[in-house]
């Protein structure tokens, strides 16, 4: 208990940055996510290519190389950025490649009736899409959505092993003083089990309420 | 999932032909801008000098690179074996007739659902010697693994056993078969085949995730990357090593999701197994 009491203001200000990757990250995969799904069921061919050839290329490629690649390549090639941002960037391209599949996953849940009386009303794709099919996806696709991010916000924890003063390393401070690193760990992964515990919670209970609907 | 993509957009006419080209050619300018500049930028900061890839002629050092991937195997091919029978005992006790077992099982699963690898790694590497047990690096990385993805397997297992229809447990307890054998004999064939794409598909999160030995120094692919691409004698070429691991891990996670594929594919086609929907991917 004297491991977390002592340093109860790290272990809380890290904490708030893994919050502050996940949901930095989390918006911006959500955005760049629902842009690639567009662009994978869209008319244009090349711009079907491109969807889909980022997907399988990301989500084949493991975490830690992307990470790898942003922390210690980037600034190499380009310019100096600070990490978290850098971090911000990389789980964000990651992520986005899962929530992709997983809105385009909810379009087809969608019956094709409703998007055959959209384009008979007149609508082209944007509209088709924005306005009929997406609102109507939302129901299917936020429980698998919502593990999505729960992934996102445990994978945040590999940024830590690239020096984000992220929770993942706490037991570095609590190791410098002589403190027990296991008890640091465990501290962790409590905070860890408490964040994700309640959210797989509300996940079941959308997926139990919403998947009746159709 | 090819019907959405036909269904949300009419025949194009002339018009529409023009614009999608238009919106093609511009798509295709932009990953062109992209990787141009990514290709500039290396070329300007002298990563795809001759020099910086002199290392791919030593010997030792393709050895050592080699040596990487074999470790790297080696971590997913144990982890992988274990998880799958720890995933098994999970879903075992998950749909166990005692409420006791049932309750256990899922808090363990919840639990180990919940705590990221990474955090699992580093409790057992660096958490465990200040309690007197020092586990090596490899122990610590198979160890983490299995247990994650044993708990993300057990879930597959316990959707695939309960996806078999009630007539076919019902029809083996009425031939006089014991709880063991309903399960061995006719639960567990017709689970496993119907899961086999998912349990696949995992197995990919698994190879993926093997990355994260680099993280407690286990001397895998992304390793010895590292450990190269600090060599002052050969120019720091960290990039350059990079860009080889990364072609190799992501042609190992590809072969391995292509075979996921094809399994799916091929359960599809016939009809004695009713494939159960994969689990939703959820980025692990």
């Amino acid at each position: 208990m004297s491991v977390l009491l002592d340093n109860l203001d790290d272990f809380l200000s890290r904490f708030g940055v893994t919050l502050g990757l996940f949901v930095l990250s989390g918006v911006a995969s959500m955005i760049l996510g629902t842009l690639l799904a567009a662009m994978r069921v869209s008319p244009v061919p090349a711009m079907r290519t491109v969807g889909t050839g980022y997907v399988t290329l990301l989500r084949n490629t493991p975490l830690t190389l992307v990470l790898f690649f942003f922390a210690l390549g980037f600034t190499k090639l380009f310019f100096y950025l600070p990490f978290f941002l850098l971090a911000v960037v990389g789980l964000s391209l990651y992520t986005a490649a899962f929530v992709c599949e997983t809105v385009r996953g909810g379009i087809s849940t969608v019956p094709a009736g409703q998007s055959e009386a959209a384009r008979a009303l007149g609508l082209g794709f944007t509209q088709t899409l924005s306005l009929i099919v997406l609102p109507q996806a939302i129901r299917s696709v936020v429980p698998p959505l919502t593990s999505v991010q729960i992934a996102l916000l445990k994978n945040t924890t590999v940024a830590a092993g690239f020096s984000v003063v992220e929770a993942g390393g706490f037991y570095r401070v609590v190791n410098e003083q002589g403190g027990s690193t296991l008890v640091a760990l465990l501290w962790v992964a409590l905070g860890f089990v408490i964040l994700v515990v309640p959210l797989t919670a509300v996940q079941r209970r959308l997926e139990k309420r919403w998947s009746v609907a159709r | 999932m090819s019907a959405p993509t036909t269904v949300l957009f009419d025949v194009p006419g002339p018009r529409a032909r023009a614009r999608n080209t238009a919106a093609g050619v511009v798509t295709l300018a932009v990953v062109v801008a992209l990787v141009g500049v990514l290709v500039w930028r290396l070329a300007a900061t002298g990563q795809l000098d001759a020099r910086m890839w002199e290392w791919i002629l030593y010997e030792r050092i393709q050895l050592d690179v080699l040596d990487g991937l074999v470790m790297t195997l080696q971590a997913f091919a144990s982890a992988a074996v274990l998880a799958v029978v720890f995933g098994a005992v999970l879903a075992l006790g998950r749909v166990s007739d005692h409420p006791w077992l049932r309750r256990t099982s899922s808090g363990v699963l919840e639990a180990f659902r919940a705590i990221p690898v990474v955090v699992l790694m580093f409790l057992l590497y660096y958490g465990m010697p200040s309690v007197g047990v020092t586990v090596s690096t490899y122990v610590a990385i198979v160890l983490a693994l299995t247990v994650y993805n044993g708990a993300v397997l057990g879930e597959i297992f316990r959707a695939g056993i309960l996806a078999v229809p009630r007539g076919q447990s019902e029809a083996a307890y009425a031939l006089g078969l014991r709880k063991s054998g309903v399960m061995r004999f006719v639960l567990l064939p017709q689970a496993v085949r119907s899961m086999l794409p998912s349990i696949v598909s995992q197995l990919v999160v698994l190879l993926k995730d093997s990355a994260l030995g680099f993280l407690i120094t286990y001397p895998e692919l992304l390793f010895q990357a590292q450990r190269l691409g600090s060599n002052a004698e050969l120019g720091y070429p960290l990039i350059p090593v990079a860009i080889v691991v990364a072609v190799v891990y992501i042609t190992l996670c590809l072969l391995l999701s292509a075979l996921a594929t094809w399994l799916e594919r091929r359960s599809r086609r016939n009809p004695a197994v009713r494939t159960v929907a994969p689990r939703p991917e959820d980025g692990e």
